[in-house]
């Protein structure tokens, strides 16, 4: 078994490779540890999800790699390289360079990330001259093309339109334009389809699934909906308290999943596939706060399994290690254990 | 034990008069004796509402302003149910009967149901909700000074289910399909432009604030967002213990007592009776919520996106505590969401919406194993679920555009805009809400079973 922090730097294949991300605010109420050791990598043309609860530092990642902190009271630590290109050490003008043009952020919520005083087609112009040297008539006949290729019936007009002028759906097809204008190769979507209805959020996904094709881009979705994941993911990162408890292809979480808190996810879950029936088995209690996570493995105040580690799991805290190829995970209870809880008693359940 | 012709209930019954008997009420208290008196009264009350609702229905005709003033009674006390028989026996003109004693009015009630006939009678027992024709269309105007009406958004046009008790009716569809305005017009927090809700038999459409307050302990709401729906600078305390002071509800043991019970039920902890909404993570807030909802032992609960706002381990939690209130306290609920997994999950029956009008109405496996409106199977069809082998396989349909706008909704089907099926005979002849399988109502020209979970 390996620990995930030991593989090599760079794997060839990866796109974004990220290493030991710690990134830390010093606050009135004491340090949040928003993210605290993450490390993951995505390939190019794949797409990873990172999966949690509200407050496992899932966004903070996000804003991170893409560089999108204060630096005077956030700490970053770790190591990400995008292309080979190294970001956390990067001077910010650097990092701003790539950031719009080689990677690119949808944010959740459209409606208070476009802004209501500007077009939507000068919103997408601008975002495009700011990395090209290009004239106001070629970056709107980019946005034009742009808006077509995402879906937006009448773009020539449409595109003088203001946010409030379009639906949910529509705006959110606009941010996603507006971040690929300049050709990303990697994706960062924040929990895209979140505000949506489910019928456009499965034109949003199906969009999204065609443009990755089209462009070969890497893509990370940030969610909470399992069901999404499924979907759209090829590896999964599952994310507690700032910090990865699980990770490996969708088949592995899905399917043999190993780690406690992983298994509460997938139980807890309302199913569009299965009957009224029994219970749902929630996980008991509520998610820690970062100021104050818990000492040793963070799940284990609310692990069903806790009690099987003999206190080790509350000094000590796990490291992710490789279970199978390619699936880590984070919890002291021995690789043959897990996988007979899951087999016995964990499985009936999903 | 059920009938009013029972001799313990009876005396109960004589004891209070008609008067008297919402003091009476309102001091019977503690939650277990509630609970108890409310089963015994369940009973009962399905023997008298048969017997005494054709009398009050001529009651109403006779003098229907009397018959508007007459508050309804609080159900805390079982004797109060053959009294109330009495006030109604007394206004269709047995005032005889109301001056011997409650348990003679029951009586005469019946015997005025014999008269009457019972063919309405059981039906209206059957049902605690009854909605007919509801709609409610929100005025558009134009100008300052000079308003003008320049159209109307339709947010609910013709909405016709009925409820029985015991059962959760989840009610789902796009937003804007109008469902968070339904949940509003049952409750009355908003009045119907047309048609008429009924709560247990009795019309509540067109009732003034003051003639709902009764009803206010029976129908309650949970909130969607567990953020906004309470109070920041209210304790717990006086947050859960509002409804108790509102309606003027002394209890036995102290609204205190009370409110920390209430706290216990939905697994809070009673020390948390004086701490405020900032102090609690958003499910512990959606439980304070739901002991509100609570705190008068409603019959009938309107849930508005309850668990929409919660993480999915917290939204186990809270589907799970709604399950369990449901069952220990005889509750109706009114699930109304626009997630087809959790409402899969928590209801009997299903009602889909799309603008303003419902498309499908079906048993909750008929409605998830055989739909058969094809905005059902668009629905249904969008759901992702947690299985990525069978997601690549599942069919998917995608619909094209956006809901139209409910200021100005296509004419005949309203979906035919969004249909692959559509054809001529959809955009001239709207289709009626029709029963063509055994509960299952679906209105569609051309409906056709798939299969899509």
């Amino acid at each position: 078994m390996t620990d995930i922090h030991e593989r090599p730097a760079l794997s060839p294949t990866a796109f974004l490779d990220v290493r030991d991300l710690r990134i830390h605010f010093s606050t009135d109420d004491g340090l949040v540890r928003a993210v605290d050791g993450l490390s993951f990598s995505v390939e190019r043309g794949k797409s990873l999800a990172i999966v949690g609860e509200s407050g496992s530092g899932k966004s903070v990642t996000s804003l991170g790699i893409l560089g999108l902190y204060n630096k005077r009271n956030a700490r970053v630590s770790g190591e990400i390289y995008l292309d080979g290109q190294e970001l956390v050490n990067a001077s910010p003008d650097a990092v701003r360079a790539l950031r719009g043009q080689k990677m690119a952020m949808i944010f959740q919520d459209p409606l208070s990330s476009l802004h209501p005083y500007y077009t939507i087609g000068w919103q997408i112009e601008e975002a495009y001259r700011v990395h090209n040297h290009v004239s106001k008539a070629e970056a709107r006949t980019r946005a034009i093309e742009l808006l077509k290729r995402v879906g937006i019936p009448q773009p020539d007009k449409r595109v003088d339109d203001y946010p409030h002028q379009f639906s949910g759906g529509m705006r959110q097809r606009a941010m996603i334009a507006m971040s690929l204008s300049c050709n990303p190769e990697l994706l960062i979507a924040d929990e895209p389809t979140t505000a949506l209805d489910v019928t456009v959020q499965a034109q949003i996904l199906d969009l999204m699934k065609d443009l990755q094709e089209e462009y070969n881009s890497a893509i990370i979705l940030i969610t909470h909906d399992l069901g999404v994941v499924a979907e759209v993911a090829d590896d999964v990162v599952v994310m507690y308290a700032g910090r990865a408890m699980e990770y490996g292809t969708a088949g592995d979480i899905f399917y043999e999943p190993e780690h406690p808190y992983t298994w509460g996810l997938l139980a807890s879950v309302t199913r569009l596939d299965r009957e009224r029936s029994e219970r749902l088995q929630p996980i008991p209690g509520n998610p820690p706060s970062l100021i104050n996570v818990p000492p040793g493995c963070p799940f284990h105040r609310r692990c069903r399994y806790e009690a099987l580690n003999g206190g080790k799991q509350r000094v000590e805290r796990p490291a992710l290690e490789e279970s199978s190829p390619g699936h880590y995970v984070a919890c002291h209870l021995p690789v043959e254990e897990r996988r007979r809880i899951f087999r016995d008693e964990v499985a009936t359940l999903l | 034990m059920s009938t009013p012709q029972e001799p313990g209930k009876k005396t109960a019954a004589r004891k209070t008069s008609a008067t008297a008997k919402t003091t009476a009420a309102r001091k019977t208290t503690s939650a277990a004796a509630k609970t108890t008196a409310r089963k015994t009264t369940t009973a009962a009350r399905t023997t008298t509402s048969r017997a005494t609702t054709p009398a009050r229905k001529t009651a109403a005709k006779a003098t229907p302003a009397k018959a508007a003033t007459r508050t309804r009674t609080t159900r805390a006390s079982a004797g109060d149910l053959p009294s109330e028989a009495a006030v109604t026996a007394s206004t269709s003109g047995a005032a005889a009967a109301a001056t011997t004693g409650a348990g003679a009015g029951a009586g005469a009630a019946t015997t005025a149901a014999g008269q009457g006939g019972t063919g309405t009678a059981v039906r209206e027992q059957d049902y605690i909700l009854e909605v007919r024709d509801l709609q409610k269309y929100f005025p558009v105007t134009r100008g300052i000074i000079i308003r003008s009406k320049v159209g109307d958004v339709k947010a609910v046009d013709g909405l016709n289910f009925s409820l029985r008790k015991g059962e959760t009716l989840g009610l789902v569809g796009e937003s804007g399909c109008g469902k968070s305005t339904t949940g509003r017009l049952l409750v009355r927090l908003l009045e119907p432009t047309g048609g008429t809700v009924r709560f247990e038999g009795r019309d509540i459409t067109h009732l003034s604030a003051s003639q709902l307050r009764p009803y206010r302990r029976d129908i309650q709401m949970i909130f969607q967002d567990p953020y906004s729906s309470l109070n920041p600078r209210h304790t717990i305390g006086t947050i859960v213990g509002a409804p108790f002071r509102i309606q003027g509800i002394a209890t036995d043991k102290g609204i205190k007592r009370s409110v920390q019970e209430l706290l216990e039920l939905v697994g809070l902890s009673p020390e948390h009776y004086n701490r405020y909404p900032h102090e609690f993570s958003g499910g512990q807030r959606q439980r304070i919520g739901i002991a509100r909802a609570l705190a008068l032992r409603p019959k009938l609960i309107i849930c508005d996106e309850p668990v929409s706002a919660l993480d999915v381990s917290i939204q186990a939690q809270v589907i799970n505590l709604l399950q369990d209130v449901q069952s220990e306290l005889d509750l109706t609920y009114v699930f109304i969401a626009h997630d087809l997994s959790v409402v899969r999950h928590i209801s009997n029956r299903v009602a889909v919406m799309y603008l303003g009008k419902i498309v499908e109405l079906a048993d909750n496996v008929d409605l998830y194993e055989h739909p058969l409106h094809p905005y059902t199977h668009a629905l249904l069809s969008a759901v992702p679920v947690p299985d990525p082998e069978r997601e690549k396989t599942r069919e998917r349909i995608l619909l094209t555009g956006d809901v139209p706008s409910p200021l100005n909704p296509p004419p005949a089907c309203r979906f035919h805009t969004r249909c692959w099926k559509a054809q001529e005979i959809c955009k001239t002849v709207e289709p009626p809400l029709l029963e063509i399988a055994p509960r299952h109502e679906v209105a569609c020209h051309f409906p056709e079973e798939r299969v899509l979970v």
